[in-house]
């Protein structure tokens, strides 16, 4: 897994922002072992105090539980993971329509750009397979 | 226990005062980032830790007692420059730090040695500079220390040696021991750091933990540091 890391938020958020991304995309599979805190710290480099407070809040969020001796799982609610994925992307839409505001575009044209761009993605895609 | 306290430390050279009333302490399990300008005070802060200084007024402790013959043995320090002798070969080191440090694990530092492929039989003499020191970071490292000092251990070597560094402090310290590392590479180390102390002209500007000054100013502590010592 690729690390990313901005300057502006607290380490450990963007770290709970990442490892949600890996279970919603499967890289951690529902019901799977999480890696330990000390080896996810060393492979993101980050300090291990960092990503026991991430997988604190995942826990407490409900994605992620301990077993006292077997270690961390990704919980296997598929609803809610399916609920997280969509908290995510609701996530990246609100950032995408700040970003048009401040660009000053109207939501209707916000709209019909996006459709726009949209349609050119699926003649791109039916070019492609020509 | 803290394993670092400064209580009303002031350290002087003469006239030149290097620390004035430094007030903190460092708990088991953190690494700790030691910011500051150059001649903040960093290099005569953690060689008071060591016992290479005795303070002018005040006291410094470690794991609750003055720097003598017993915090040495529970204190490893990696100076400022590469100290290790040019003419010993990696074998050699080795047996040197293992008669030196009763907490010396060898495996463990046979184990990185091999990783990074030095060979037993090659001498410090005839490796580079960068090699030199990663060599001394893992003999530092290997000690199953309470306290380990590092001196700027990531100046003079590139990012992807950088990142070799810091993964061997975090993969290598014991939770109940604590990490001081002094550097000006704050947006390389930051991210390895639970708190960072800010030091200015011998005196403490600030302590805080990393993720509270993101949090609490919604910036990096390489922002903050450009903003607080800005020339």
């Amino acid at each position: 897994m690729k690390w990313y890391f901005s300057d502006n938020a607290p380490i450990y958020a963007q770290l709970v922002q990442q490892i949600k991304v890996g279970i919603v995309t499967g890289g951690f599979p529902p019901g799977e072992r999480l890696p330990s805190v000390r080896d996810l710290a060393t492979e993101a480099g980050v300090n291990p105090n960092t990503m026991q407070r991430a997988f604190a809040e995942l826990e407490r969020d409900g994605l992620v539980y301990s077993q006292r001796t077997a270690g961390r799982f990704v919980t296997e609610d598929r609803a809610m993971i399916e609920q997280t994925k969509k908290g995510l992307a609701e996530c990246h839409i609100r950032q995408f329509l700040e970003s048009m505001d401040q660009l000053g575009f109207r939501r209707e044209e916000v709209i019909a750009l996006l459709r726009q761009e949209s349609g050119k993605e699926e003649l791109g895609n039916g070019g492609s397979g020509m | 226990m803290a394993v670092l306290e400064c209580k009303h430390l002031t350290k002087q050279y003469g006239h030149v005062t290097a620390l004035e009333n430094l007030n903190f302490s460092i708990e088991p399990g953190h690494i700790v980032g030691l910011l500051g300008p150059n001649g903040s005070g960093k290099t005569t802060l953690i060689k008071l830790a060591n016992g290479l200084l005795t303070p002018t007024s005040g006291e410094l402790l470690v794991c609750g007692a003055a720097p003598g013959r017993e915090t040495r043995a529970a204190v490893s320090y990696l100076p400022e420059r590469t100290s290790i002798p040019l003419w010993m070969t990696t074998t050699q080191l080795l047996d040197f730090y293992q008669d030196f440090y009763a907490d010396f694990r060898r495996d463990a530092a046979e184990e990185m040695l091999q990783h990074l492929n030095i060979r037993p039989k090659q001498r410090v003499k005839q490796m580079s500079k960068g090699t030199r020191e990663k060599v001394q970071l893992i003999m530092v490292m290997s000690r199953a220390a309470k306290l380990y000092l590092l001196d700027e251990p990531i100046g003079g070597v590139d990012p992807a040696t950088r990142d070799y560094i810091l993964s061997t402090i975090i993969g290598n310290y014991d939770p109940e021991a604590a990490v001081v590392i002094s550097t000006h590479l704050i947006s390389d180390v930051e991210k390895v750091l639970d708190e960072v102390l800010f030091i200015n002209q011998g005196r403490l500007v600030l302590q805080s933990s990393v993720d509270q000054i993101r949090e609490e100013q919604g910036v990096s502590v390489d922002e903050l540091f450009r903003e607080v010592f800005k020339c």
